[in-house]
């Protein structure tokens, strides 16, 4: 059984398996909004594949990262802004 | 001949849109003509910095006169303009740029512009995300930025509101001396005078016209709401902008009312294709995080390219052509035609009805270039 | 620190079925190879996950095969545009870099075709396809009501893919008419194996309706999709979900080919008989140059990595296994065009652009593209176009303009190579 991976989600802690994509853990720990679009609507991934831009956040301080497209490590922090 | 206006405006950028909406204003039946849509040249390239700048009095009076009168038409901008009253924060990076913020705060106050002079914690203070040990700086306090294709479309509107007529996709081929213009599918419009503003392609109309493309890079980043606060330029920009035949790069951003940047500038002469070139990119943007070093790790979306229309003594060229009465010029803006469309609107209004401008319009007249070489176009 | 410049004579763009083949194709022909991806996977879309949990048994042979060749692998890799001549601006986590290249071939297939109807933005509505991606990697699907909509045969692939996963598939609402599904049902005879997939992923499905001349009106929700109503053109009705898996087809990602300066013909790519596009020494494969699938793609990027090699003879003798996928390539879209009702489907305040949130009623007036985008911003935000781009046209029959570099967003220090780097 491979480890858990720990990651923490606009400070919770969430654990995953290992090769999960970040927008995975965070609509794991209950999230639905990644991101406020410019009129302040809640957005959520929409393409699953890096061109949309809907599911970006903040890891580790780096803002606008494509979360459909990072896989979790332990010790990630990760904010979403919704 | 069909049709007959008082004035054609040719060239539906922020410059002809400024022409049309004074020209209207001033009671002539106007036409402006473009061969693409409005705003589709330079102004949709440029960074719509509205500035004072002081390379000379005449310079100073037209890009002050036409900050006054960007401000007093400030409450009827549309929101989509997004023109914000930022400031400009000219930084000096040792003693002898600070030096030169001080002469240029002098200057700016002896004439009445607002300016305040800041030491190298002052300038941090400010502006947090720039690099720490630079000299200092100089706030010019009412300078501003706003979007250009919005403001553009606002003038024009207004223009055709009042009166003016505006037909895109119109290509004028010639401009006639007896007034009017020649279009490419061989038909002619007839006017009391024709105004040359398409800019860095001003000599296709006017042949032999001092007008050279001058290709600048621009990069716009993703969101970083406060990530900085004025339009911030080096003093080093002067130096560019200076040299006349140098391709250069200066460290120049803006920031939107969206949280996105503009990063610039560049400047390069006998590069014609429209293409972006990484090397000056590469250049420009690394000049750029000299001053604020945190910006490499921030996204960059899109990068492009625009030509300005640059003359020998940078000045713009406003009013009768040395040649023909009839063909009038209104271009050569360099980097300042988003700020001095208006001042140039006035002018080419108040000229051509022969009232008193404002500020003194000779440092602008085309004919001054008379008597040197005209070489063809 | 950047990487250093690195060099090979064949760079496939691109790691789904199309580059896979062709890497293998150019390597097994003693071309020193580079595939790039800018994901950490292999597979592209279609094959999504393959490469770690084995379903289809041509994927892992492929990926087997293309283990064992003598293929550099570039993971995670984001080619950001083309500098001078031969070579790619790329950025990876250490940095950017440049890849040298003396045979081109573009692999970077398609993304999913999304038209904005009220409520598309509300999270929980996914592409088909993007939603299986995010599932196979963790997304919670089981329990999950799903309601599909759209168009094309990822429908059933996905439906029967999610119900695998433990989602509950409410009903799968296909807009192209019954007629035309029959039609193409006869061009399936033509590929039995695909018949035969078509009849597993059906009945995998029993007992969920599959309705055909049905698409979506509107999706609803406080803050997240919780119901979306369907029509077909006479009656309304709703149907409560978690999530809306809604795409309407596939549009080519020719960002990179069009930064290259590759011609394109009706969209696609345009390509010779080895798939040579219209720049010399640059190739194209796969759906870039019409969406025919994995089949049509594997065909292709062999052609491209055999011709890249200049193996013309091997190459050759693939041209008529490709003909036959073109044929169904073309069936397919034949199949599964879009109804004019799709180009209505928006009201004026429903967005349109997403990055810039702009509405169409912002933007009917406009003639053309660039005019819109200058006027309102719409295709000048973070997806550069893609998503809003490709419904204009669709909605307004606006073209695409030249693309501005970088081709994906890039960060700063990626664009800012020192001058000594460059050639």
């Amino acid at each position: 059984m491979p480890d858990q991976i720990n990651l923490r989600i606009n400070g919770k802690s969430v654990s995953v398996q290992p090769g999960t994509l970040v927008a995975a853990a965070i609509a794991q720990s209950g999230v639905n909004g990644f991101r406020r679009s410019v009129k302040g609507q809640p957005r959520g991934p929409l393409c699953g594949m890096g061109v949309c831009m809907e599911c970006r956040v903040t890891i580790n301080g780096l803002a606008h990262c494509r979360s459909c497209y990072v896989i979790c490590e332990n010790g990630m922090e990760v904010r979403t802004d919704a | 001949m069909s049709q007959s206006f008082d004035v054609i405006i040719v060239g539906a950028g922020i410059v002809g849109a400024a022409c049309a909406a004074e020209c209207v204003e001033a009671g002539l039946k106007t036409l402006v003509l473009d061969r693409g849509i409005v705003a589709g040249g330079t102004t949709a390239a440029g960074m719509g910095h509205i500035v004072v700048m002081d390379d000379s009095e005449a310079q100073f009076n037209l890009t002050e006169y036409s900050r006054r009168l960007w401000l007093q038409m400030r409450d009827q901008l549309p929101a989509e303009v997004e023109y914000e009253i930022c400031g400009t924060l000219w930084v000096a990076a040792d003693e002898e740029e600070m030096a030169e913020a001080r002469r240029k705060g002098e200057f700016y106050s002896a004439r009445t512009a607002r300016v305040e002079i800041l030491n190298g914690e002052e300038v941090r203070r400010v502006e947090p995300n720039l690099r720490s040990g630079l000299a200092g700086g100089l706030r010019v306090i009412d300078d501003g930025v706003l979007y250009p294709p919005c403001a553009a479309k606002f003038l024009l509107d207004n223009a055709r509101r009042r009166g003016a007529e505006f037909r895109a996709g119109a290509n004028v081929t010639k401009l006639l001396s007896e007034g009017g213009v020649l279009l490419a599918d061989g038909s002619r419009i007839s006017a009391g005078h024709a105004v040359n503003a398409i800019g860095p392609w001003s000599p296709e109309l006017t042949p032999g016209l001092p007008v050279r493309k001058r290709k600048g890079h621009l990069v716009i980043t993703e969101r970083y709401p406060d990530f900085v606060n004025h339009q911030i330029v080096e003093l080093g920009y002067l130096k560019s902008a200076h040299s006349i035949s140098k391709d250069s790069v200066a460290f120049n951003i803006q920031p939107r009312q969206t949280g996105q940047m503009l990063i610039g500038s560049s400047r390069q002469y006998d590069a014609e294709g429209s293409e972006v070139d990484y090397e000056i990119l590469a250049k420009m943007l690394a000049r750029a995080t000299e001053y604020l070093p945190s910006l490499g790790k921030l996204s960059a979306t899109r990068a492009w390219t625009g030509h300005r229309a640059a003359t020998p003594d940078k000045l713009p060229l406003i009013g009768p052509s040395a040649e023909h009465e009839r063909i009038w010029l209104a271009s050569g803006h360099e980097g300042l035609g988003i700020t001095t469309s208006l001042g140039t609107g006035r002018l080419i209004a108040d000229l051509l009805l022969g009232r008193q401008t404002e500020i003194p319009a000779e440092p602008y007249a085309p004919s001054r270039f008379a008597n040197t070489s005209t070489h063809h176009a | 620190m950047p990487e250093p410049r690195l060099d090979f004579e064949v760079v496939v763009v691109g790691a789904g079925p199309a580059g896979i083949a062709a890497a293998c194709a150019a390597a097994e022909n003693g071309r020193r190879t580079a595939l790039i991806d800018e994901t950490p996977w292999l597979g592209g879309q279609i094959w999504r996950g393959q490469d770690v949990k084995t379903t289809i048994p041509e994927a892992s042979q492929w990926i087997e095969r293309l283990r064992k060749s003598k293929v550099t692998l570039l993971s995670q890799c984001t080619v950001l545009g083309a500098i001078g001549e031969r070579t790619l601006l790329t950025e990876q986590s250490s940095g950017p870099g440049e890849i040298y290249w003396e045979r081109l071939i573009l692999a970077t297939g398609a993304r999913e075709l999304f038209l904005p109807f009220p409520g598309w933005t509300l999270p929980g509505n996914f592409g088909p396809g993007g939603l299986q991606s995010l599932a196979k990697h963790g997304w919670p699907v089981a329990g999950k009501r799903v309601v599909l909509a759209g168009s094309g045969p990822l429908l059933l692939a996905v439906g029967s893919g999610l119900r695998a996963m433990g989602a509950h598939i409410i009903s799968i609402n296909e807009q192209t008419p019954l007629a035309r599904l029959i039609s193409f049902g006869a061009e399936l005879i033509r590929h039995p194996a695909k018949l035969a997939q078509a009849v597993r992923l059906k009945a995998s499905l029993l007992g969920t309706p599959f309705r055909c001349g049905v698409w979506p009106l509107k999706a609803d929700g406080a803050g997240q999709v919780q119901s979306v109503v369907l029509t077909d053109g006479h009656r309304k009705w709703t149907e409560d979900c978690d999530y809306l898996a809604c795409g309407f087809g596939l549009v080519p990602n020719v960002e990179l080919p069009l930064a290259l300066g590759c011609q394109l013909n009706d969209g696609f790519a345009k390509v010779d008989e080895w798939q040579c596009s219209t720049v010399p020494n640059v190739y194209c494969a796969g759906e870039l140059t019409g969406i025919g699938g994995a089949d049509a793609a594997l065909v292709e990027g062999q052609i491209a990595g055999l011709a890249a090699s200049d193996r013309h003879d091997a190459a050759r003798s693939l041209f008529s296994r490709r003909a036959k996928w073109q044929r169904f390539a073309s069936a397919l879209a034949t199949a599964f065009a879009l109804r004019n009702e799709l180009t209505t489907l928006a009201l004026p305040d429903t967005f349109v652009c997403r990055c810039e949130d702009v509405t169409f009623d912002k933007l009917k007036d406009f003639s053309g593209w660039r005019d819109a985008k200058l006027q309102t911003r719409c295709g000048m935000g973070s997806c550069q176009g893609r998503i809003c781009g490709a419904a204009v046209k669709v909605i307004f029959g606006w073209g695409m303009e030249s693309v501005r570099p970088p081709i994906l967003p890039a960060r700063v220090e990626s664009l800012n190579l020192h001058s000594t780097n460059l050639r």
